[in-house]
Protein backbone atom coordinates (compact mmCIF):
# COMPACT_ATOMS: atom_id res chain seq x y z
CA UNK A 1 0.00 0.00 0.00
CA UNK A 2 2.98 2.31 -0.09
CA UNK A 3 5.19 3.64 -2.83
CA UNK A 4 8.55 5.38 -2.86
CA UNK A 5 8.78 9.13 -2.83
CA UNK A 6 12.01 11.04 -3.34
CA UNK A 7 12.45 14.32 -1.49
CA UNK A 8 15.07 16.75 -2.67
CA UNK A 9 16.50 19.74 -0.85
CA UNK A 10 15.99 22.68 -3.15
CA UNK A 11 17.64 26.03 -2.78
CA UNK A 12 15.62 29.02 -3.94
CA UNK A 13 17.93 29.79 -6.79
CA UNK A 14 17.08 30.52 -10.37
CA UNK A 15 17.24 27.40 -12.51
CA UNK A 16 17.73 24.91 -9.65
CA UNK A 17 14.48 23.04 -10.21
CA UNK A 18 14.98 22.53 -13.92
CA UNK A 19 18.60 21.53 -13.32
CA UNK A 20 17.52 18.73 -11.00
CA UNK A 21 14.66 17.57 -13.20
CA UNK A 22 16.89 17.40 -16.26
CA UNK A 23 19.41 15.21 -14.40
CA UNK A 24 16.58 12.71 -14.09
CA UNK A 25 14.98 13.06 -17.49
CA UNK A 26 18.34 12.74 -19.25
CA UNK A 27 18.54 9.24 -17.79
CA UNK A 28 15.00 8.50 -18.99
CA UNK A 29 13.45 8.61 -15.54
CA UNK A 30 9.73 9.25 -15.93
CA UNK A 31 8.38 11.75 -13.42
CA UNK A 32 4.84 10.72 -12.54
CA UNK A 33 4.11 13.45 -10.02
CA UNK A 34 5.97 16.40 -8.54
CA UNK A 35 5.24 18.97 -5.89
CA UNK A 36 7.27 21.69 -4.21
CA UNK A 37 6.82 22.80 -0.62
CA UNK A 38 8.64 26.02 -0.05
CA UNK A 39 9.79 28.45 2.56
CA UNK A 40 11.41 31.77 1.76
CA UNK A 41 14.88 30.27 1.55
CA UNK A 42 14.57 26.71 0.42
CA UNK A 43 12.03 24.17 -0.61
CA UNK A 44 11.56 20.46 -0.71
CA UNK A 45 10.80 18.97 -4.05
CA UNK A 46 8.86 15.73 -3.76
CA UNK A 47 8.61 13.45 -6.73
CA UNK A 48 7.14 10.11 -7.66
CA UNK A 49 9.03 8.41 -10.48
CA UNK A 50 8.97 5.13 -12.35
CA UNK A 51 12.43 3.99 -11.13
CA UNK A 52 12.88 5.45 -7.63
CA UNK A 53 16.07 3.60 -6.63
CA UNK A 54 17.83 4.52 -9.85
CA UNK A 55 16.69 8.13 -9.53
CA UNK A 56 17.87 8.32 -5.92
CA UNK A 57 21.30 6.98 -6.83
CA UNK A 58 21.54 9.38 -9.73
CA UNK A 59 20.85 12.33 -7.45
CA UNK A 60 23.45 11.14 -4.95
CA UNK A 61 26.00 10.75 -7.72
CA UNK A 62 25.31 14.37 -8.64
CA UNK A 63 25.96 15.45 -5.05
CA UNK A 64 22.35 16.47 -4.45
CA UNK A 65 20.88 16.12 -0.95
CA UNK A 66 17.94 13.76 -1.31
CA UNK A 67 15.89 11.39 0.79
CA UNK A 68 13.84 8.35 -0.15
CA UNK A 69 10.79 7.42 1.90
CA UNK A 70 7.55 5.44 1.85
CA UNK A 71 4.28 7.23 1.34
CA UNK A 72 0.72 5.94 1.17
CA UNK A 73 -0.79 6.04 -2.30
CA UNK A 74 -4.59 5.84 -2.23
CA UNK A 75 -6.59 5.38 -5.36
CA UNK A 76 -9.95 7.14 -5.42
CA UNK A 77 -12.52 7.99 -8.01
CA UNK A 78 -11.85 11.42 -9.45
CA UNK A 79 -14.84 12.86 -7.63
CA UNK A 80 -14.87 15.23 -4.70
CA UNK A 81 -17.19 12.93 -2.75
CA UNK A 82 -14.88 9.97 -2.85
CA UNK A 83 -11.92 12.13 -1.99
CA UNK A 84 -13.73 13.68 0.97
CA UNK A 85 -15.02 10.31 2.20
CA UNK A 86 -11.48 8.93 2.40
CA UNK A 87 -10.17 11.89 4.34
CA UNK A 88 -13.11 11.83 6.72
CA UNK A 89 -12.39 8.20 7.57
CA UNK A 90 -8.85 9.12 8.54
CA UNK A 91 -9.91 12.18 10.49
CA UNK A 92 -12.48 10.15 12.46
CA UNK A 93 -9.66 7.84 13.51
CA UNK A 94 -7.80 10.84 14.92
CA UNK A 95 -5.18 10.90 12.19
CA UNK A 96 -3.65 14.17 11.02
CA UNK A 97 -2.39 14.76 7.53
CA UNK A 98 1.14 16.17 7.42
CA UNK A 99 1.07 16.72 3.71
CA UNK A 100 -0.91 15.55 0.76
CA UNK A 101 -0.95 15.92 -2.97
CA UNK A 102 -2.79 14.19 -5.74
CA UNK A 103 -2.52 13.50 -9.40
CA UNK A 104 -4.52 11.58 -11.90
CA UNK A 105 -3.62 8.89 -14.36
CA UNK A 106 -6.23 8.13 -16.99
CA UNK A 107 -9.51 7.92 -15.10
CA UNK A 108 -7.93 7.29 -11.71
CA UNK A 109 -7.02 9.79 -9.02
CA UNK A 110 -4.03 8.96 -6.83
CA UNK A 111 -3.75 10.57 -3.44
CA UNK A 112 -0.29 10.71 -1.85
CA UNK A 113 -0.48 11.02 1.91
CA UNK A 114 1.89 11.45 4.79
CA UNK A 115 0.13 11.14 8.13
CA UNK A 116 1.30 11.58 11.69
CA UNK A 117 0.51 7.96 12.55
CA UNK A 118 1.39 5.23 10.11
CA UNK A 119 0.02 2.30 12.15
CA UNK A 120 -3.39 3.89 12.62
CA UNK A 121 -3.49 4.84 8.95
CA UNK A 122 -2.82 1.26 7.92
CA UNK A 123 -5.59 0.02 10.23
CA UNK A 124 -8.13 2.41 8.71
CA UNK A 125 -7.12 1.44 5.19
CA UNK A 126 -7.58 -2.26 5.96
CA UNK A 127 -10.80 -1.89 7.92
CA UNK A 128 -12.45 0.38 5.39
CA UNK A 129 -11.10 -1.46 2.39
CA UNK A 130 -9.55 1.67 0.95
CA UNK A 131 -7.92 0.93 -2.35
CA UNK A 132 -4.16 1.55 -2.29
CA UNK A 133 -1.62 1.00 -4.98
CA UNK A 134 1.90 -0.34 -4.79
CA UNK A 135 5.04 0.34 -6.79
CA UNK A 136 4.27 -2.26 -9.49
CA UNK A 137 0.74 -1.04 -10.09
CA UNK A 138 1.89 2.55 -10.21
CA UNK A 139 4.24 1.98 -13.10
CA UNK A 140 1.62 0.01 -15.02
CA UNK A 141 -1.18 2.50 -14.56
CA UNK B 1 58.59 7.35 25.30
CA UNK B 2 60.58 7.41 22.08
CA UNK B 3 62.08 10.56 20.65
CA UNK B 4 63.58 11.52 17.30
CA UNK B 5 66.25 13.62 19.02
CA UNK B 6 65.98 12.86 22.70
CA UNK B 7 68.62 15.31 23.91
CA UNK B 8 67.23 18.28 22.05
CA UNK B 9 63.58 17.47 22.68
CA UNK B 10 63.96 16.96 26.43
CA UNK B 11 66.71 19.54 27.03
CA UNK B 12 66.48 21.41 30.35
CA UNK B 13 65.08 24.93 30.12
CA UNK B 14 68.37 26.30 31.37
CA UNK B 15 70.39 24.59 28.68
CA UNK B 16 67.80 25.44 26.07
CA UNK B 17 68.11 29.12 26.87
CA UNK B 18 71.89 28.99 26.63
CA UNK B 19 71.55 27.24 23.29
CA UNK B 20 69.00 29.82 22.11
CA UNK B 21 71.17 32.78 23.03
CA UNK B 22 74.11 31.40 21.11
CA UNK B 23 71.92 30.72 18.05
CA UNK B 24 70.22 34.11 18.35
CA UNK B 25 73.51 36.00 18.35
CA UNK B 26 74.63 34.00 15.34
CA UNK B 27 71.31 34.72 13.59
CA UNK B 28 71.51 38.46 14.22
CA UNK B 29 75.04 38.63 12.81
CA UNK B 30 73.75 36.70 9.82
CA UNK B 31 70.65 38.90 9.40
CA UNK B 32 72.83 42.01 9.30
CA UNK B 33 74.05 40.81 5.88
CA UNK B 34 70.62 41.30 4.33
CA UNK B 35 69.73 44.68 2.79
CA UNK B 36 66.54 44.83 4.87
CA UNK B 37 68.05 44.18 8.32
CA UNK B 38 71.18 46.20 7.55
CA UNK B 39 68.89 49.18 7.07
CA UNK B 40 66.64 48.26 10.00
CA UNK B 41 69.58 47.93 12.44
CA UNK B 42 71.00 51.24 11.23
CA UNK B 43 67.66 53.02 11.75
CA UNK B 44 67.21 51.67 15.25
CA UNK B 45 70.86 52.01 16.26
CA UNK B 46 71.36 48.33 16.95
CA UNK B 47 74.57 46.43 16.43
CA UNK B 48 74.67 42.64 16.71
CA UNK B 49 76.96 42.88 19.76
CA UNK B 50 74.17 44.66 21.69
CA UNK B 51 72.32 41.38 22.09
CA UNK B 52 73.86 39.91 25.24
CA UNK B 53 70.84 38.06 26.65
CA UNK B 54 67.53 36.68 25.42
CA UNK B 55 65.91 39.70 27.10
CA UNK B 56 67.74 41.99 24.69
CA UNK B 57 65.73 40.53 21.81
CA UNK B 58 62.95 42.92 22.87
CA UNK B 59 65.03 45.86 21.67
CA UNK B 60 64.81 44.67 18.10
CA UNK B 61 61.81 46.03 16.16
CA UNK B 62 59.13 43.66 14.88
CA UNK B 63 59.20 42.38 11.32
CA UNK B 64 55.81 42.34 9.57
CA UNK B 65 54.31 40.75 6.50
CA UNK B 66 54.35 44.23 4.98
CA UNK B 67 58.16 44.32 5.41
CA UNK B 68 58.39 41.02 3.57
CA UNK B 69 56.23 42.33 0.74
CA UNK B 70 58.27 45.49 0.47
CA UNK B 71 61.47 43.45 0.28
CA UNK B 72 60.14 41.34 -2.58
CA UNK B 73 61.84 39.39 -3.98
CA UNK B 74 65.38 39.31 -2.58
CA UNK B 75 65.63 42.18 -0.09
CA UNK B 76 65.83 39.82 2.87
CA UNK B 77 68.47 37.47 1.51
CA UNK B 78 71.29 37.17 4.04
CA UNK B 79 73.51 35.00 1.85
CA UNK B 80 74.44 35.31 -1.85
CA UNK B 81 71.76 33.93 -4.19
CA UNK B 82 74.18 31.34 -5.54
CA UNK B 83 74.10 29.76 -2.08
CA UNK B 84 70.29 29.60 -2.13
CA UNK B 85 68.64 26.53 -3.56
CA UNK B 86 64.92 27.08 -3.27
CA UNK B 87 62.20 29.74 -3.09
CA UNK B 88 58.82 29.24 -1.48
CA UNK B 89 56.08 31.81 -1.30
CA UNK B 90 52.74 32.45 0.33
CA UNK B 91 49.60 32.40 -1.76
CA UNK B 92 49.17 36.18 -1.18
CA UNK B 93 46.06 37.46 -2.91
CA UNK B 94 46.91 41.15 -2.62
CA UNK B 95 50.10 42.72 -3.96
CA UNK B 96 53.40 40.89 -3.93
CA UNK B 97 53.57 37.46 -2.38
CA UNK B 98 55.92 36.93 0.54
CA UNK B 99 58.98 35.04 -0.54
CA UNK B 100 61.21 32.83 1.58
CA UNK B 101 64.65 31.73 0.43
CA UNK B 102 66.38 28.54 1.55
CA UNK B 103 69.93 27.30 1.44
CA UNK B 104 70.71 23.59 1.26
CA UNK B 105 71.43 23.65 4.99
CA UNK B 106 68.09 25.35 5.68
CA UNK B 107 66.24 22.64 3.77
CA UNK B 108 68.17 19.97 5.63
CA UNK B 109 67.22 21.48 8.99
CA UNK B 110 63.60 21.87 7.92
CA UNK B 111 63.37 18.23 6.84
CA UNK B 112 64.69 17.24 10.26
CA UNK B 113 62.11 19.46 11.95
CA UNK B 114 59.20 17.84 10.07
CA UNK B 115 60.62 14.34 10.63
CA UNK B 116 60.80 15.09 14.36
CA UNK B 117 57.11 16.05 14.34
CA UNK B 118 56.06 12.95 12.47
CA UNK B 119 58.13 10.69 14.71
CA UNK B 120 56.53 12.36 17.73
CA UNK B 121 53.02 11.26 16.66
CA UNK B 122 54.19 7.68 16.24
CA UNK B 123 55.08 7.55 12.56
CA UNK B 124 58.05 5.37 11.59
CA UNK B 125 59.88 4.17 8.51
CA UNK B 126 57.30 1.38 8.24
CA UNK B 127 54.55 3.90 7.52
CA UNK B 128 53.11 4.82 4.15
CA UNK B 129 52.52 8.54 4.03
CA UNK B 130 50.23 10.20 1.51
CA UNK B 131 50.47 13.96 1.14
CA UNK B 132 47.31 15.65 -0.16
CA UNK B 133 48.82 19.14 -0.11
CA UNK B 134 49.45 21.06 -3.25
CA UNK B 135 53.11 20.84 -4.24
CA UNK B 136 54.90 23.78 -5.79
CA UNK B 137 55.29 27.13 -4.09
CA UNK B 138 53.00 26.08 -1.23
CA UNK B 139 55.15 24.68 1.57
CA UNK B 140 52.77 21.92 2.69
CA UNK B 141 53.76 19.80 -0.29
CA UNK B 142 57.56 19.74 -0.42
CA UNK B 143 57.89 20.49 3.30
CA UNK B 144 56.13 17.29 4.30
CA UNK B 145 57.67 15.39 1.41
CA UNK B 146 61.24 16.00 2.60
CA UNK B 147 60.30 15.45 6.23
CA UNK B 148 58.62 12.12 5.52
CA UNK B 149 61.55 10.97 3.42
CA UNK B 150 63.92 11.94 6.23
CA UNK B 151 61.81 9.83 8.56
CA UNK B 152 62.13 6.98 6.08
CA UNK B 153 58.45 6.53 5.41
CA UNK B 154 57.28 5.39 2.00
CA UNK B 155 55.85 8.58 0.52
CA UNK B 156 52.90 8.97 -1.83
CA UNK B 157 53.10 12.55 -3.19
CA UNK B 158 49.49 12.46 -4.38
CA UNK B 159 49.16 16.29 -4.18
CA UNK B 160 45.83 18.09 -4.02
CA UNK B 161 42.49 17.19 -5.52
CA UNK B 162 40.96 14.24 -7.37
CA UNK B 163 39.27 12.60 -4.42
CA UNK B 164 38.54 9.27 -6.13
CA UNK B 165 42.22 8.94 -7.05
CA UNK B 166 43.26 9.79 -3.47
CA UNK B 167 40.98 7.02 -2.22
CA UNK B 168 42.32 4.55 -4.76
CA UNK B 169 45.89 5.26 -3.59
CA UNK B 170 44.91 4.94 0.06
CA UNK B 171 43.45 1.51 -0.64
CA UNK B 172 45.94 0.20 -3.20
CA UNK B 173 49.14 1.42 -1.54
CA UNK B 174 47.99 0.69 1.99
CA UNK B 175 48.44 4.32 3.09
CA UNK B 176 48.66 4.58 6.87
CA UNK B 177 48.98 8.34 7.28
CA UNK B 178 47.69 11.44 5.53
CA UNK B 179 48.63 15.08 5.59
CA UNK B 180 45.38 16.86 4.84
CA UNK B 181 43.50 20.08 5.52
CA UNK B 182 40.62 19.51 7.96
CA UNK B 183 37.76 20.50 5.65
CA UNK B 184 39.09 18.14 3.00
CA UNK B 185 39.48 15.32 5.54
CA UNK B 186 35.75 15.30 6.24
CA UNK B 187 34.99 15.56 2.54
CA UNK B 188 37.30 12.63 1.78
CA UNK B 189 35.59 10.55 4.45
CA UNK B 190 32.15 11.42 3.10
CA UNK B 191 33.12 10.33 -0.39
CA UNK B 192 34.54 7.06 0.96
CA UNK B 193 31.28 6.26 2.72
CA UNK B 194 29.32 7.18 -0.41
CA UNK B 195 31.48 4.73 -2.37
CA UNK B 196 30.68 2.02 0.18
CA UNK B 197 34.17 2.14 1.69
CA UNK B 198 34.40 2.18 5.47
CA UNK B 199 37.80 3.82 6.12
CA UNK B 200 37.86 2.30 9.61
CA UNK B 201 37.75 -1.24 8.22
CA UNK B 202 38.70 -1.03 4.58
CA UNK B 203 41.88 1.05 4.85
CA UNK B 204 45.07 0.96 6.91
CA UNK B 205 44.85 4.63 7.91
CA UNK B 206 45.78 5.24 11.54
CA UNK B 207 47.08 8.83 11.66
CA UNK B 208 46.31 12.12 9.95
CA UNK B 209 48.20 15.38 10.28
CA UNK B 210 45.75 18.25 9.91
CA UNK B 211 46.65 21.89 9.51
CA UNK B 212 46.74 24.97 7.28
CA UNK B 213 43.19 25.87 8.25
CA UNK B 214 41.90 26.85 11.68
CA UNK B 215 39.64 24.18 13.09
CA UNK B 216 37.93 23.32 16.32
CA UNK B 217 38.40 20.40 18.70
CA UNK B 218 34.94 19.20 17.59
CA UNK B 219 36.09 19.05 13.98
CA UNK B 220 39.16 17.05 14.96
CA UNK B 221 37.02 14.53 16.85
CA UNK B 222 34.72 14.25 13.88
CA UNK B 223 37.64 13.52 11.57
CA UNK B 224 38.97 10.92 14.00
CA UNK B 225 35.58 9.26 14.22
CA UNK B 226 34.87 9.28 10.48
CA UNK B 227 38.27 7.97 9.43
CA UNK B 228 39.05 5.84 12.47
CA UNK B 229 42.37 7.61 13.05
CA UNK B 230 44.25 9.83 15.45
CA UNK B 231 44.35 13.37 14.09
CA UNK B 232 47.17 15.71 15.09
CA UNK B 233 47.13 19.43 14.69
CA UNK B 234 50.14 20.82 12.87
CA UNK B 235 51.15 24.43 12.55
CA UNK B 236 53.40 26.03 10.07
CA UNK B 237 53.67 29.08 7.88
CA UNK B 238 55.79 29.70 4.82
CA UNK B 239 57.59 32.60 6.54
CA UNK B 240 58.84 30.13 9.17
CA UNK B 241 59.75 27.47 6.54
CA UNK B 242 56.34 25.83 6.49
CA UNK B 243 54.97 22.77 8.28
CA UNK B 244 56.84 21.61 11.37
CA UNK B 245 57.03 24.85 13.34
CA UNK B 246 54.76 23.42 16.03
CA UNK B 247 53.04 20.08 16.29
CA UNK B 248 50.90 18.16 18.73
CA UNK B 249 52.39 15.25 20.63
CA UNK B 250 50.37 12.13 21.49
CA UNK B 251 48.83 14.01 24.42
CA UNK B 252 46.83 16.07 21.89
CA UNK B 253 46.96 18.95 24.31
CA UNK B 254 48.81 21.85 22.75
CA UNK B 255 51.39 22.04 19.99
CA UNK B 256 55.07 21.84 20.96
CA UNK B 257 56.87 24.68 19.30
CA UNK B 258 60.47 23.73 18.58
CA UNK B 259 62.45 26.28 20.51
CA UNK B 260 65.78 25.15 19.11
CA UNK B 261 64.43 26.44 15.78
CA UNK B 262 62.45 29.49 16.84
CA UNK B 263 62.19 31.83 19.79
CA UNK B 264 58.57 32.31 20.71
CA UNK B 265 56.93 35.41 22.16
CA UNK B 266 53.24 36.14 22.73
CA UNK B 267 52.30 39.81 22.65
CA UNK B 268 49.20 41.90 23.08
CA UNK B 269 48.46 42.91 19.46
CA UNK B 270 47.38 46.39 20.56
CA UNK B 271 50.00 47.38 23.18
CA UNK B 272 52.68 45.12 21.62
CA UNK B 273 53.77 44.19 25.15
CA UNK B 274 54.40 40.56 26.15
CA UNK B 275 51.54 38.73 27.84
CA UNK B 276 52.00 36.05 30.52
CA UNK B 277 51.69 32.33 29.78
CA UNK B 278 48.07 31.24 29.58
CA UNK B 279 46.88 34.55 28.18
CA UNK B 280 45.90 34.84 24.51
CA UNK B 281 47.93 37.13 22.31
CA UNK B 282 49.67 37.30 18.97
CA UNK B 283 52.41 34.83 18.25
CA UNK B 284 55.75 36.44 17.40
CA UNK B 285 58.57 34.24 16.14
CA UNK B 286 62.29 34.61 15.58
CA UNK B 287 64.14 32.04 13.48
CA UNK B 288 67.39 30.87 15.05
CA UNK B 289 68.17 28.03 12.71
CA UNK B 290 68.08 29.57 9.26
CA UNK B 291 70.85 31.19 7.27
CA UNK B 292 69.39 32.27 3.91
CA UNK B 293 66.65 34.43 5.34
CA UNK B 294 66.52 34.97 9.08
CA UNK B 295 63.40 36.67 10.42
CA UNK B 296 63.53 38.56 13.70
CA UNK B 297 60.42 39.02 15.82
CA UNK B 298 58.06 38.22 12.98
CA UNK B 299 54.43 39.09 13.75
CA UNK B 300 52.48 36.03 12.62
CA UNK B 301 49.01 37.52 13.30
CA UNK B 302 48.05 34.15 14.74
CA UNK B 303 46.36 34.29 18.09
CA UNK B 304 47.20 31.67 20.65
CA UNK B 305 48.63 31.33 24.13
CA UNK B 306 51.36 29.33 25.79
CA UNK B 307 50.00 26.50 27.90
CA UNK B 308 51.52 26.74 31.35
CA UNK B 309 53.01 23.65 32.94
CA UNK B 310 54.98 20.62 31.81
CA UNK B 311 53.83 18.16 29.20
CA UNK B 312 53.59 14.51 30.33
CA UNK B 313 55.37 13.48 27.10
CA UNK B 314 58.65 14.72 28.55
CA UNK B 315 59.40 17.30 25.87
CA UNK B 316 60.44 20.60 27.39
CA UNK B 317 59.57 22.79 24.42
CA UNK B 318 56.65 25.09 25.13
CA UNK B 319 53.17 24.22 24.01
CA UNK B 320 50.90 26.53 22.05
CA UNK B 321 47.16 26.24 22.61
CA UNK B 322 44.87 25.50 19.68
CA UNK B 323 44.86 28.63 17.54
CA UNK B 324 42.07 31.03 18.40
CA UNK B 325 42.01 32.58 14.95
CA UNK B 326 44.05 35.47 13.70
CA UNK B 327 44.44 38.93 15.07
CA UNK B 328 43.07 40.07 11.74
CA UNK B 329 40.09 37.72 11.37
CA UNK B 330 38.45 38.67 14.57
CA UNK B 331 34.95 39.80 13.70
CA UNK B 332 33.56 42.81 15.48
CA UNK B 333 29.82 42.97 14.93
CA UNK B 334 27.46 45.21 16.84
CA UNK B 335 30.24 45.71 19.38
CA UNK B 336 30.64 41.98 19.92
CA UNK B 337 34.05 40.40 19.35
CA UNK B 338 33.90 36.91 17.97
CA UNK B 339 35.86 34.38 16.00
CA UNK B 340 34.65 32.16 13.16
CA UNK B 341 35.91 29.17 15.14
CA UNK B 342 33.20 29.77 17.77
CA UNK B 343 30.58 29.37 15.06
CA UNK B 344 32.26 26.32 13.61
CA UNK B 345 32.32 24.63 17.01
CA UNK B 346 28.57 24.78 17.19
CA UNK B 347 27.85 23.83 13.60
CA UNK B 348 30.06 20.74 13.91
CA UNK B 349 27.87 19.42 16.70
CA UNK B 350 24.99 18.93 14.28
CA UNK B 351 25.29 15.66 12.43
CA UNK B 352 22.76 16.92 9.88
CA UNK B 353 25.24 19.52 8.67
CA UNK B 354 28.23 19.16 6.39
CA UNK B 355 31.57 20.77 7.17
CA UNK B 356 31.33 23.80 4.88
CA UNK B 357 29.89 27.08 6.01
CA UNK B 358 30.14 30.72 5.00
CA UNK B 359 29.82 33.69 7.28
CA UNK B 360 28.75 36.86 5.48
CA UNK B 361 28.70 40.22 7.19
CA UNK B 362 26.46 42.67 5.43
CA UNK B 363 24.88 46.04 6.03
CA UNK B 364 21.10 45.84 5.88
CA UNK B 365 19.47 49.24 6.25
CA UNK B 366 21.30 50.84 9.11
CA UNK B 367 22.46 47.75 10.81
CA UNK B 368 25.23 45.23 10.24
CA UNK B 369 24.00 41.65 10.15
CA UNK B 370 25.62 38.27 10.18
CA UNK B 371 24.40 35.68 7.70
CA UNK B 372 25.56 32.10 8.01
CA UNK B 373 25.08 29.68 5.16
CA UNK B 374 25.76 26.09 6.08
CA UNK B 375 25.67 23.03 3.89
CA UNK B 376 23.43 20.10 4.70
CA UNK B 377 25.15 16.73 4.60
CA UNK B 378 22.28 14.52 3.45
CA UNK B 379 18.59 15.27 3.39
CA UNK B 380 17.48 13.29 6.43
CA UNK B 381 13.78 14.08 6.25
CA UNK B 382 11.00 14.62 3.74
CA UNK B 383 9.40 17.22 5.96
CA UNK B 384 10.39 20.86 5.78
CA UNK B 385 9.08 21.69 9.23
CA UNK B 386 11.86 19.45 10.54
CA UNK B 387 14.36 21.60 8.65
CA UNK B 388 12.81 24.71 10.13
CA UNK B 389 13.08 23.28 13.63
CA UNK B 390 16.73 22.43 12.95
CA UNK B 391 17.39 25.98 11.75
CA UNK B 392 15.80 27.36 14.90
CA UNK B 393 17.81 25.11 17.20
CA UNK B 394 21.14 25.96 15.53
CA UNK B 395 20.27 29.66 15.66
CA UNK B 396 19.43 29.41 19.36
CA UNK B 397 22.76 27.77 20.17
CA UNK B 398 24.67 30.31 18.08
CA UNK B 399 22.89 33.12 19.86
CA UNK B 400 23.87 31.71 23.25
CA UNK B 401 27.49 31.55 22.16
CA UNK B 402 27.80 34.80 20.20
CA UNK B 403 25.34 37.00 22.09
CA UNK B 404 23.85 38.10 18.80
CA UNK B 405 21.43 36.40 16.43
CA UNK B 406 22.78 35.39 13.06
CA UNK B 407 20.48 34.69 10.13
CA UNK B 408 21.05 31.07 9.39
CA UNK B 409 20.31 29.45 6.07
CA UNK B 410 20.63 25.82 5.10
CA UNK B 411 22.08 25.36 1.64
CA UNK B 412 22.62 22.42 -0.64
CA UNK B 413 25.67 20.23 -0.35
CA UNK B 414 28.62 21.43 -2.45
CA UNK B 415 27.13 24.85 -3.11
CA UNK B 416 29.52 26.99 -1.05
CA UNK B 417 32.65 28.49 -2.60
CA UNK B 418 36.17 27.20 -2.04
CA UNK B 419 39.43 28.84 -3.03
CA UNK B 420 42.47 26.72 -3.86
CA UNK B 421 40.70 23.85 -2.10
CA UNK B 422 40.47 25.79 1.14
CA UNK B 423 36.97 26.62 2.27
CA UNK B 424 36.17 30.34 2.25
CA UNK B 425 34.83 31.08 5.71
CA UNK B 426 34.18 34.79 6.04
CA UNK B 427 32.98 37.41 3.59
CA UNK B 428 32.79 40.95 4.88
CA UNK B 429 30.55 43.13 2.72
CA UNK B 430 29.81 45.76 5.38
CA UNK B 431 29.78 49.38 4.31
CA UNK B 432 31.07 50.63 7.64
CA UNK B 433 34.40 49.11 8.42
Amino acid sequence: MTIYQISIFLENKYGKLSEILSILTQENIRIIAATVADTSEYGILRIIVNEPQKAFQLLKDNNISANISDVVAIQTDPTTEDFARTLTLLTKAGISIEYMYCFSVKEKAILILKTNNWDATRDVIRRENIRCINEGELVNL
Amino acid sequence: MEYWQKELETISRENLEKFQLEKLQQTIRQAANSPFYKQRFKESGITPSDIRSLEDLKNIPFTTKEDLRNSYPYGMAAIPLRKCVRIHSSSGTTGNPTVVLHSAKDLDQWANQVARCMYMVGLRDTDIFQNTSGYGMFTGGLGFQYGAERLGALTVPAAAGNTKRQIKFIKDFGTTCLHIIPSYATRLAEVMYEMGIDPRKDTKLHTVCIGAEPHSEEQRRRIEELLGVKAYNCFGMSEMNGPGVAFECPEQNGLHIWEDYTIVEIIDPVTLQPVPDGQVGELVLTTINREAMPLLRYRTRDLTCILPGDCPCGRTHKRLARFKGRSDDMIILKGVNLFPIQIEKILMNFKELGSNYLITLETVGNSDEMFIDVELSELFTDDYSVLQRLTKEITRQLKDELLLTPRLKLVAKGSLPTQDGKAVRVKDLRKTI
